[in-house]
């Protein structure tokens, strides 16, 4: 069995790249029909529960434009895949092998060739209706302006697809995003508050509260505590906005991605 | 005068000799800390009882040190007043108990093209007479001289190239030195080595591997073996009665395509009772059979007597990051109780001889399946604790699922070989606890709940205390008995260790790694 060892070291010698110093190619290696089924399958499984079965986007980006924002070639989209976004919800696919992402890569190409996402809306005056009758920027702000009970909202463009922000404006509580979580809590002297967690651990809760003030509380001190998963202080746009007047809010929101 | 000189030579020729006595006795000297798990039944219990739940409360930092950078999970071993730490990559350094000043540093060059999964971590040095040995990321074995930090010896182990490495803790048995390693997303083979002190040459291997045509091949198909890892990087426990080295095995290769290796894939998630001297196998227990989760059975192995079916025997308790806990035979390796530990959606249970019953259809698959417990398991490799003063065995536990991939395993030496991976459960916020356990059955007896899935291990103590830390950075203690809340330090730093507890100028010591420092705590007036 040493032998074997010996001879699997030197082969190792011959063969294996230092790790960090391997080139990527400039265009992808993996092509082929059964290439692309794979990365069909691989996408449906990895991918889509994010990006949308057919990748026109959701929570993660829509995929399905002939030109990916952060992505311009082969090689580029290869690297997003493999080592995510930083400071995004997208995370790097260290579960897949090299062949696999470019089998994903190359079927992530094949989604650009479906018709763009029809986003019909005025996004002047969607801006307009974000500031002024909609009041949004009392809690999300673009570009630093506006407030910090919600997301910011500064590349949301490149982020959510427009199917996704208009059923966010209808219904917020389908959509609240990972790491947001509301929370309300009783201290045992009666007081209540609720706001925006920002950490949390065993003995201690700190959270934003609905005046943007950050507050901190210990465990023992509290009466009641309440995580409200899937809640959103967010209203439903509905009754506020008109069929048209919500196009060009999506329109504004969609045209928002920072420096993308 | 001539007498004086002598007995000051003698007390400092005493001193920093850690003799295999000594060791086998560790119990009898609770001032020091002198195994990685305190002693050779792994009971990192400590029988100080100063600090106590009246007192703890008064529990201060009295010094920090502060590491070079990377994941800290050292053990700290603390010998005559002297504490032995390892920092990343692989540096050794020893430090002055009364001030937290170092003595001497050990500092290692190690190579840039590293093969590591999972961080270039390593969990302390072992003792053994006036040398002190750490295995290195680079998968050397070193000796150093414990008064200066000098090489006295350097051993190359295995092929860092090929994806092996050293992060566990050696464990010294009688004149020998015991050492497993890491590698199990290499498709390595995994082995136990032992090496001889007085020459640092290699005493015996214990391949975990079997090739064609020997014992256990039957259980790999085809040449799947030649992939096979069974890694063994996690510090086992040893049995002086029956002179039996007790160690556990990690995943089979590739973690998540278990098809291309049909068969229970033997000896990986096992626990090996191997012949100290020899390293020949005496006995195996195999927790999951043909595992496709990436579920080490590399937990630390807890040596007790104890009654179980109303007998009294020789146990081991171990609680499996498969999701369930194992009271086994320790003569035999024969199964005697089991219990879930954890919530676990993959097994019915266990039969009567601990061997799962599976629930068909979770194994990973390309799409992605949804099981529990997740990759890292109900437990990992930080400590567990038993308790001579409550008979309890303590044990952080993790609460979280996983969606499993099944991907494609090409092997290439000193390449991953993972073949798929996991993800986290959409929405889902997982959490951890500290619980304790009857040892013989697995009940729990209390429970106390932490934010989020530890990485830290427990000690308890005579003073009927349980140490523990969280990921937020707090550093606490329990009572024992009822699990209640004590006391709480916030680190500033993920706790990835495990406490020890040891006196300095006669008084108890606590202390433990977080973030990038080592902290000692006392009761202050």
């Amino acid at each position: 069995m040493v032998r074997v060892m010996l001879a699997l070291s030197s082969f190792a010698l011959l063969l294996a790249q230092e790790p960090g110093e391997e080139k990527i190619p400039k265009e992808n290696p993996y092509k082929s029909e059964s290439d692309l089924a794979r990365g069909k399958r691989l996408f449906l499984g990895h991918c889509a529960p994010c990006h949308g079965p057919s990748g026109d986007g959701g929570r993660g980006a829509n995929l399905a434009r002939p030109k990916l924002l952060r992505a311009s070639d082969d090689a580029a989209l290869f690297q997003v895949i493999k080592e995510g976004v930083p400071n995004t919800e997208m995370p790097g696919a260290f579960e897949m092998i090299d062949r696999e992402i470019w089998q994903v890569a190359g079927y992530v190409r094949t989604l650009g060739r479906t018709a763009a996402e029809n986003v019909p809306g005025d996004r002047v005056r969607g801006e307009q209706l974000f500031r002024n009758k909609g009041n949004c920027v009392r809690c999300h702000s673009v570009n630093g302006q506006g407030g910090r009970m919600g997301p910011e909202l500064t590349e949301i463009g490149a982020r959510r697809s427009a199917t996704y922000l208009r059923e966010t404006l209808l219904a917020p509580e389908t959509n609240v995003p990972e790491g947001f979580l509301m929370v309300r809590l009783k201290t045992k002297d009666g007081k209540e508050v609720s706001g925006v967690r920002l950490n949390e651990d065993t003995y201690s809760l700190q959270l934003r509260d609905l005046s943007d003030q950050p507050r901190s509380f210990w465990k023992q001190e509290l009466a009641e505590l309440h995580h409200d998963k899937g809640k959103s202080p967010m209203p439903s746009y509905r009754s506020v906005f008109s069929e048209a007047e919500l196009a060009d809010v999506v329109a504004y929101l969609v045209s928002l991605r920072g420096s993308l | 005068m001539k007498t004086g000189w002598l007995s000051l030579i003698v007390t400092f020729t005493l001193a920093g000799q850690v003799t295999y006595d000594r060791l086998r006795q560790a119990d009898s000297e609770p001032g020091n800390w002198l195994s990685y798990s305190g002693n050779y039944s792994s009971h990192r219990y400590s029988r100080l009882s100063q600090i106590t739940a009246g007192n703890v409360k008064r529990l201060k930092p009295v010094w920090i040190y502060q590491t070079a950078p990377g994941k800290v999970e050292t053990t700290p071993l603390v010998i005559d007043g002297v504490m032995y730490i390892t920092e990343p990559p692989s540096n050794v350094t020893a430090l002055d108990t009364r001030t937290g000043r170092p003595l001497w540093k050990y500092q290692r060059t190690v190579p840039k093209d590293l093969r590591i999964c999972c961080g270039q971590v390593n969990r302390g040095v072992a003792a053994l007479d006036d040398l002190v040995w750490v295995g290195t990321i680079d998968a050397h074995l070193i000796a150093l001289d414990a008064k200066t930090g000098q090489v006295r010896w350097d051993t190359v182990v295995a092929d860092y190239k090929t994806g092996n490495s050293l992060t566990a803790a050696p464990l010294a048995v009688k004149d020998k030195i015991i050492i497993g390693m890491a590698g199990g997303e290499f498709g390595v083979r995994g082995f136990v080595d032992a090496y001889e002190a007085a020459t640092g040459k290699r005493a015996w291997r214990f391949w975990t591997v079997p090739v064609a045509g020997e014992r256990g091949s039957e259980t790999w198909a085809g040449e799947s073996w030649k992939t096979g890892s069974a890694t063994t990087w996690v510090t086992g426990s040893y049995d002086p009665a029956q002179n039996l080295v007790l160690w556990g095995t990690g995943n089979p290769g590739p973690d998540w395509n278990e098809e291309v290796r049909g068969g229970d894939n033997l000896y990986s998630d096992c626990l090996l009772a191997l012949d100290a001297d020899t390293g020949e196998l005496k006995w195996h227990f195999q927790f999951t059979p043909h595992d496709g989760h990436d579920w080490d059975s590399t937990e630390v192995p807890v040596l007790i007597d104890g009654v179980v079916r109303g007998e009294n025997r020789k146990l081991i308790l171990f609680a499996n990051r498969n999701g369930f806990y194992y009271t086994l035979d320790r003569q035999s390796g024969k199964f005697l109780a089991g219990r879930q530990l954890v919530r676990q959606t993959w097994a019915k249970g266990l039969d009567d001889d601990g061997r799962p019953v599976r629930i068909p259809n979770m194994y990973p698959s390309v799409e992605g399946k949804l099981v529990y417990p997740s990759v890292p398991g109900a437990t990992n490799w930080f400590s567990p604790s038993y308790s001579a003063r409550t008979g309890l065995f303590y044990v952080a536990v993790r609460e979280e699922g996983g969606v499993y991939y099944m991907g494609d395993a090409d092997y290439k030496p000193g390449v991953i070989f993972n073949g798929g991976g996991f993800r986290g459960v959409p929405g889902e916020e997982p959490w951890g606890a500290i619980r304790a356990l009857k040892p013989g059955t697995g009940e729990v007896e209390w429970e106390f709940k932490l934010h989020s899935p530890p990485w830290a291990g427990v000690l308890s103590t005579a003073g009927g205390l349980v140490f523990g830390g969280t990921n937020e950075g707090d550093f606490f203690a329990l009572d024992g008995a009822s699990g209640k809340s004590l006391w709480r330090f916030q680190a500033g730093g993920a706790v990835t260790s495990n406490p020890i507890s040891y006196l300095s100028e006669g008084k108890q010591h606590v202390a433990i790694a977080a973030g990038n420092a080592i902290l000692v705590f006392a009761l202050t007036d």
